[in-house]
This record gives C-alpha cells, structure tokens and sequence, in this order.
C-alpha cells in the first residue's frame, strides 16, 4: 500500500511539473513583442537584429501584420510596441484611454508614399487628381492619363493596412477604393504583381523600391514622379529634399507606439532606433531619418 | 479482485473512452456551429439578412456608409471551387483507375506514396507558385497583362484536391471485389469497358466521397486563393476577373477588426454562410448517393 501512495504521488509530482514548466519558461524568458505595419517590417527588424547583437540578454521578436493589427494589438495588450504607418484614429486614441492604455509616439522614419508601374509603362509623372481617379476606378484606361491603350490593373493593400488607409484619406479624399483593385498582402506582393504587370499600378513605402544590393530602384520597376495639382513641378518619393519639405505630397512619418514611457528592454530598443546608429539604417533601407521637431517630440516621449 | 472481473472492468473502461472520443466529435460539431450562430446573430441587428445576401459590395469599413454584401463572395467561392472540380475530378479519376487497374504493382506502389506526399506541401508555397508560376502563365496564355484571377486560384486547388481524390478512388476501386473485372473480361468485355461500364460504378460511392472530400479541401481553402486571386471586391464576371472568396475576406478582415463590431459579427455570419453550404453541399450528396444505391438494388 505504502509503495503505492508514492508511485502515485511521483506520477502526480511529475504530471504538475509538465504541466507548469512552459508557465515558467515563458516567465523567465519574456520577449518584447513588436507587431504592426508591415512597410516597417523589415526596416524594425534589420534594427532589432542589430539591436541583439549588442544586448543578447534582450529577446525581441519583430512580426507583421498591418498597422491596425499592431495597434489592436497594443490595445489588447498582446505586443509592446506598434509599429503604424498612418497617424492613430482619434478612435484608436479614445479605445486606449478607455482601457487605461497611455499611448506614447515615436517617429521611427519619414516615409515618400511611392507610386509605381512597370518599367515598359511609358507615363513617368501623376498628379494627384490622377492618382485618386485611378484608385477610385474613375479612369479605367490608362490612354486617358497619357499612358498606353490598356486597362489599368490596380494594386493595393488589404483594409488592415496603415499605407491602405493613408492613401484613402489622403490621396483619395475618404472617396472608397474601386472595387476591382487586387488587394495584396504586403508591400513585397505588390511589387511581385507590378514586376510582371505592365499596366499595373501600385503603391508602396519607398524603402520598398530599392534593390537594397545596387542601391538603385529595382530593375523593372518605375517609380513616378507626382504633382500637387496639374501645371506644378513634380517630384519623386526618392528625393530626400522634396519629402523632408513636403514638395513631394504623400509624405509621411511611420510611427511606433508604446503603452506610457517606455522602460527596461523596449526604451533602450526605442533609443538605439532614435540613435544615429539606428538612424542610419533607417536610411540603408530606404527610408528618410527623423530629424527637426519630430526628433524633438521624441526625446521629451522618451522622458 | 479476480482476473475476470478486471478484464471485464478493462473492457468497460475501453468502450467509455471511445464513447468519449466519439461525444467529442460531435460536442465539437454543434458547439462550433452555436458559437457561429451566436457570434453571427447580433450582425443582423444592423444589417439586413436579405440585403447581406443578395448586396454585391462588401466596404465595412467605407468612411461614409458601412456596406456588408456578399453575394460577391459566395459567386467567385462557388466559381473557383467549381473550376477547381471540372479539372481535378476527369484527372483524378483517371489517375485513380490507371492507378488500380492498369498500372504494374511495382509503378503504383511507387506513384501511390509520391501523390500522397503532394498533400503534405503547404497551401503557402502552392499559393507562391500561383504567384510567379500559373499567374504568368495565366496572363500570358489569355493575352492579359497579369493572371492574379479566379482560374489561378481553381487551377492551384484542383491540385491541391487531386491527391484526396486520387488516393481514396483508388482505394475505392481496389475494394471492389476481384470477381467484377474477372467476370466482365470473360464475357468478352475490353479493359476500357470493365473499368468504365463496371468497376467506376461499383466504385461510385466511394468516388464521390472522394470528389466531396476534394471539394472540401477546396471551398474551404484559404491561403492559396488569398495569394492567387487578387482578392478584388467586384463582381466576377469571368474567369480572368480578380475575386475575393469567402475564405479569403475572413482571413483579410479578422485579424484587424475591432471586437464585438457588426463588421466583427458579420465575418462570423460569412463563416456560417460557408458552414451551411459545405453542410448543404454534404447533405446533397448523401441524398444523391442514396437514391443512387436504392436504384441500384
């Protein structure tokens, strides 16, 4: 009887400890989590690698997803940081106050909404006008901007996308998007499609359109100019000057996000990425450094 | 306690546990389908049922008015899973009966296992080599400048459904007794006319529990379509159009949408409607299936 009770208690011993050892590993091994736009996917995680190498002891592990995903995500509590490449809605904001969340911005970079074809399209500049009437299926032909006889085949992201949302409101006025535009998973699917595509158009963060090994725009692919109205000068989203002053119109800044002042493990991953260091490789991707009042702002979030 | 009555407790033991297993498929079943129903129901607060149906525009998140139509959805679903059936099942007939009656032992003892491995490769990379493989040659074949569309997606899924539809008619027509042929081929009959005038038939339910198992595979497949067929909202018009499945617009949407928002509801309403069609589409061929056996006898 006696051997019994000790065979069962060791089974019972045993059957807790498997039960409890993933609860304490996941304790004791507690990764910051970084989730959201899927333009800054890449760029986070080139920096979070970097950011490894010097400080091991800090586990980051960067995902994707789609800006709105990242921001549920901060406010569910399920990530770190949020990565977006859109302002917050106030709607986000009021959701964050609501549970308690005390959200903190930090410009990461400065984004040149960039609009591409194909190489064999012979258009080199849009305005505006034209590039709201063409996401918006008004102009079906591309004849009828001054390009080839062929139907304009549309590229564009999913609804949980912050570079989705940017170029509703901002390009297309809140007018909806046609319905015929192929909605792609992520930047890198959009420029798959218009590699192929001669009469596709599509939009994407401009670190998305180098060819990160030559440094030059990637073989194929044909950034184009745009204009705030017709009649003015137009400029190209790889322009650092005409970004930065906003000559070039879909300019914007890629945001992270933390829930109050960051501390630990994710405010000196948020400081390498503000540092030059960090900064730099903003720019080896292809996107533009913060500097002036943004860099400004950032410094007093991180107080 | 003597042996006897332990094996007879043994024995009881055994038959609660596959009791067990057996409540637990079903108490999966309804408890799925009263999670759907619940979640779906309080979208048809704000949207009407009819509309939701018979509506073509889905744009919940549209800045003026919200718009929830699906009819879209359910037409190119219905589109790709039905292409994706008129190419896999001649295929995978075919290959089944060669596979069965006419290939050496040796040929099908290697081809078997080789098609079954094609189930295991992930829809991710089936839905890649939509990408840069059938689309291009898609677009290039049709004249068209890209071949994102809904014959892309059909043609990924029809092989994606072949090995389920090869590997269970094949088992099928290997179940049916060796007498049939042998008889059939003494009265004088060609190969050709045994496997199609006799042994196809008596193989029939088990083919069309294959085709239905392949038709499953197929409506319900997400990652693929989501990554060949351009997910537009429109219309389809034709099988070079971009479309949107149902399967596609709840894997887009339900990560990113708020909780507990008739947008959130009305993708629990869309995975419903997808419950009840392959539900229907199941019932359907059971009756079908019947009928066809009472005829028989």
């Amino acid at each position: 009887m006696n051997e019994k009770w000790i065979k069962i208690l060791v089974l019972a011993g045993l059957a807790l400890a498997i039960v409890f050892t993933p609860v304490l590993m996941s304790q004791s091994r507690k990764m910051i989590q970084v989730k959201g736009s899927d333009t800054l996917v890449n760029l986070v995680q080139i920096l979070a690698e970097n950011f490894m190498e010097k400080n091991p002891s800090v586990p980051l592990a960067v995902l994707g997803g789609g800006s709105s995903t990242g921001i549920s995500a901060l406010l569910n509590g399920t990530c770190d940081i949020a990565d977006a490449s859109r302002d917050w809605k106030q709607k986000e904001f009021d959701q964050a106050w609501e549970k308690g969340i005390k959200v903190k911005l930090f410009a990461l970079a400065i984004d040149g909404l960039s609009i591409v074809v194909n190489e064999k399209n012979p258009l080199n500049e849009l305005t505006m006008d034209q590039v709201a009437a063409l996401y918006r299926g008004e102009v079906k032909k591309w004849k009828d901007v001054g390009g080839a006889d062929l139907k304009v085949s549309l590229y564009g992201r999913q609804s949980n996308s912050g570079t989705y949302a940017f170029l509703l409101e901002h390009v297309l006025k809140n007018k909806p998007y046609s319905t015929d535009m192929k909605e792609m998973n992520g930047n890198a699917q959009i420029i798959e499609g218009i590699l192929s595509d001669e009469a596709g158009i599509g939009y994407t963060g401009v670190g998305y359109v180098v060819d990160k090994s030559t440094g030059q725009v990637m073989k194929g692919l044909k950034v184009l100019k745009i204009s705030k109205a017709k009649g003015q000068p137009s400029y190209s989203p790889l322009d650092k000057e005409a970004v930065y002053s906003g000559n070039y119109p879909i300019s914007r800044a890629l945001w992270q996000a933390t829930n109050g002042t960051p501390t630990g493990g994710v405010k000196a991953f948020i400081e390498y990425e503000l540092s030059p260091e960090g900064q730099k490789v903003v720019e080896a991707e292809g996107f533009f450094p913060i500097q002036g009042p943004l860099a400004e702002k950032n410094r007093e979030n991180l107080k | 306690m003597t042996k006897r009555t332990l094996r007879n407790l043994q024995e009881r033991a055994l038959r609660a546990f596959f009791l067990f297993n057996g409540i637990i498929a079903i108490v999966a079943l309804v408890g799925i389908f009263v999670l759907l129903l619940t979640s779906s129901f309080p979208a048809f607060r704000e949207v009407d049922l009819f509309k939701f149906l018979s509506e073509k525009i889905w744009d919940p998140t549209a800045p003026d008015i919200p718009l929830y139509g699906i009819l879209s959805q359910i037409v190119s679903s219905l589109m790709v899973t039905a292409v994706a059936l008129v190419i896999a099942v001649p295929i995978g007939i075919g290959v089944a009966a060669y596979l069965s009656d006419v290939a050496h032992w040796r040929v099908r003892e290697i081809v078997k296992p080789v098609i079954e491995v094609l189930a295991a490769i992930p829809s991710v990379v089936i839905g890649f080599l939509g990408i840069v493989l059938v689309g291009p040659f898609l677009a290039k074949i049709s004249g068209r400048t890209h071949g994102l569309n809904a014959l892309n997606g059909a043609v990924l899924l029809a092989v994606m459904s072949l090995p389920t539809i090869i590997s269970i008619s094949e088992d099928a027509l290997s179940a049916v007794p060796s007498a049939y042929g042998e008889a059939s081929l003494a009265l004088g009959a060609s190969k050709w006319q045994t496997i199609v005038r006799v042994k196809l038939p008596a193989a029939l339910s088990g083919i069309i529990a294959a085709i239905m198992l392949g038709m499953g595979r197929a409506i319900g497949e997400t990652m693929t379509v989501l990554m060949a067929t351009g997910n537009a909202r429109s219309f389809p018009t034709g099988l070079f159009d971009s479309v949107r499945t149902l399967t596609s617009n709840i894997a887009i949407e339900l990560g990113e949408v708020p909780y507990f928002t008739t947008h959130y509801y009305a993708l629990f309403a869309i995975g419903l409607v997808l419950f009840l069609m392959t539900f229907l589409i199941n019932l359907l061929a059971d009756i079908f299936l019947r009928k066809y056996q009472e005829h028989e006898l």
